[in-house]
């Protein structure tokens, strides 16, 4: 009787203590979020993208009429063109400003942690409504930016009302941001054995030689890294350009995630608004691939 | 040869002071102009500095618009960010934790639905979810903005993981020894050795969410419920050209970011370049 008992009480305590027990005990949260957060909702999504669906009626199926409507939608066609112009203008930008002010704090110097702390205030608050609101003033029509334009003789210059010039505060703005790539790309430098250079040095080899021969191969791993991070963000960005521009004017900078959103809540097209968030997805999945595909012959990885 | 290194150092601290001071300059512009008359803060003939400081549209923007004042807008911000930090923090030491330490079947596939949750864009998700919330009627609470955080973040479970990963694992061993079990090894050994983890987590998980504006824009209309970053903007459509108020609660708005970043910069730096670099 007793002996039973025991082992009984022995099994669920190895019950709990199994790996497998443990391991799903604490990994929960996330199973639960990634089920009914993440695969439902895609589940949902890619169900209504083949539906009419508005908020309170229920969705009625309409095959592929949606994806043929977007292949005709020139707002749409135009939203990702806008994308791809402040992600292919907008990321380059970012990771050179990001690379060259992480190579300038590199010297070892007793204020460097107290300038690498300024050089990060703008990421910090870059992504705030607050910062936002004051790039709308600071770059608008009155803003000292704008007066400075002006004052060297582009009389009437304003760039908020041009659909030319609208898209460059915003990409501006995104690359003020460059701390997190700049802190990766210092902890990326500090990793090239100093020999690399003194080597190069007795060798002759300039400035410019240096940096193309043993700086950019050394960290074109975490040139890849930020590259793909940079592309993710940009290609969703939203509050910069809902709060500073809204999209305008005539639609300049209306880019993906903006037009998603007002086709899904102000003009309550959920059906149709989920259909642009896959081709959006699959946009994004392609181009992340294939510099993915391409990067093995442009990054160098040592051992 | 000495004085001529002297002046290169001294040219580049110039140099980076320099270019720094123009990094921070729409800062500085922002909080110059939340002291200044509305007349001096645009146009051609604006100052740099006030030439007189007005105190008046810090009042003047607290009061907001009718009768809801900023009081409560920092208050839901509050809330929102220290409840989501809390469930934040918890959530995903205990995830990394298993995802780092316990080898149980599966593990592989969620480490790897981990990771692609982490480079999916929520904009995917954004409306479907909307629709989750709405059918639970939850729209309109603080639950959409919260809840989620207590069922983990990946981009915080990676990263306390690539630090649980750097623990030696003789520390568990030497625990189970001295009669640990995987539940004690966590709350002894672990969780006391994650704390700059941690702290690096609660720094930038705060100032994500008191940053967040699409969360607030979906999931909260009601006036008595908005938080800081979604009354801002409302707050500035209804002032029209009467800046001064504006930035006054614009500055007033990235006072908890800066105070957190003034006492935890170090972590906050640590965390950012976590996992990006091996060692």
């Amino acid at each position: 009787m007793q002996a039973t008992k025991r082992k009984s009480v022995c099994s669920v305590g190895s019950f709990l203590n199994n790996d497998n027990t443990v391991g799903y005990l604490f990994a929960l949260p996330f199973i639960l979020s990634f089920t009914l957060l993440t695969l439902v909702p895609m589940a949902l999504s890619l169900y209504y993208s083949f539906c009419t669906y508005t908020i309170g009626s229920s969705p009625s199926w309409v095959g592929i009429g949606n994806f043929f409507s977007l292949a005709h939608d020139a707002t749409f066609g135009n939203s990702i063109l806008v994308t791809l112009q402040y992600v292919v203008i907008g990321v380059p930008l970012k990771l050179v400003f990001a690379l060259l002010i992480a190579m300038l704090l590199t010297k070892p110097t007793r204020a460097q942690g107290f300038y690498r702390a300024v050089y990060y205030i703008p990421s910090l608050i870059g992504g705030s409504v607050a910062v936002a609101l004051v790039w709308k003033q600071l770059f608008g029509s009155r803003g000292p930016i704008v007066g400075l334009i002006q004052g060297l003789g582009a009389q009437g210059f304003n760039f908020f009302g041009s659909t030319t010039w609208a898209f460059l505060p915003l990409v501006l703005c995104n690359a003020w941001q460059f701390g997190s790539s700049m802190l990766i790309f210092a902890s990326g430098l500090k990793q090239i054995p100093k020999d690399y250079y003194e080597a190069s040095e007795i060798d002759g080899a300039n400035i410019f030689r240096r940096f193309f021969s043993i700086t950019l191969p050394c960290l074109s791993p975490i040139i890849l890294f930020n590259l793909i991070m940079q592309l993710i963000s940009g290609f969703m960005t939203f509050t910069q350009a809902q709060v500073i521009t809204d999209g305008g004017p005539n639609y300049a900078t209306n880019y993906i995630a903006l037009n998603i959103f007002k086709e899904g809540f102000s003009y309550q097209h959920m059906g149709y608004a989920c259909a642009q968030s896959w081709v959006m997805l699959l946009l994004m999945a392609g181009i992340t691939g294939l510099i993915f595909k391409t990067s093995s012959h442009w990054t160098y990885y040592e051992n | 040869m000495r004085e001529r290194r002297i002046l290169r150092d001294v040219l580049y601290h110039l140099f980076v002071v320099a270019f720094g001071l123009l990094m921070i300059y729409p800062v500085i512009w922002m909080i110059l102009s939340s002291f200044k008359l509305k007349s001096e803060i645009l146009g051609a003939e604006a100052p740099f500095w006030p030439t007189k400081w007005i105190w008046q549209n810090y009042p003047d923007g607290w009061k907001g618009n009718g009768s809801i004042t900023f009081g409560t807008f920092f208050k839901n911000s509050a809330i929102v960010s220290v409840l989501g930090t809390l469930g934040t923090v918890i959530s995903s030491a205990m995830v990394s934790y298993a995802l780092a330490r316990v080898k149980f079947k599966g593990r592989q596939f969620w480490f790897t639905a981990m990771i692609m949750t982490m480079l999916l864009p929520g904009q995917v998700l954004m409306i479907p979810q909307y629709i989750i919330w709405n059918d639970l009627n939850l729209v309109g609470t603080f639950v959409p903005l919260i809840l989620p955080k207590f069922l983990g973040w990946p981009f915080f479970i990676y990263m306390m993981m690539q630090f649980i990963r750097g623990l030696p694992k003789e520390l568990d061993e030497a625990a189970m020894i001295d009669g640990c079990n995987k539940y004690t090894i966590f709350s002894r050994v672990i969780l006391p050795l994650l704390g700059p983890s941690i702290i690096t987590t609660v720094v930038i998980s705060f100032y994500w969410i008191w940053d967040d504006y699409m969360g607030p824009l979906l999931y909260l209309s009601k006036p008595e419920l908005k938080t800081v970053s979604l009354a801002i903007k409302g707050f500035a459509d209804a002032q029209g050209t009467n800046f001064g108020p504006m930035f006054a609660m614009s500055s007033l708005s990235l006072i908890p970011v800066f105070l957190l970043f003034l006492f935890f910069n170090r972590y906050l730096m640590d965390g950012v370049t976590a996992g990006s670099v091996k060692g």
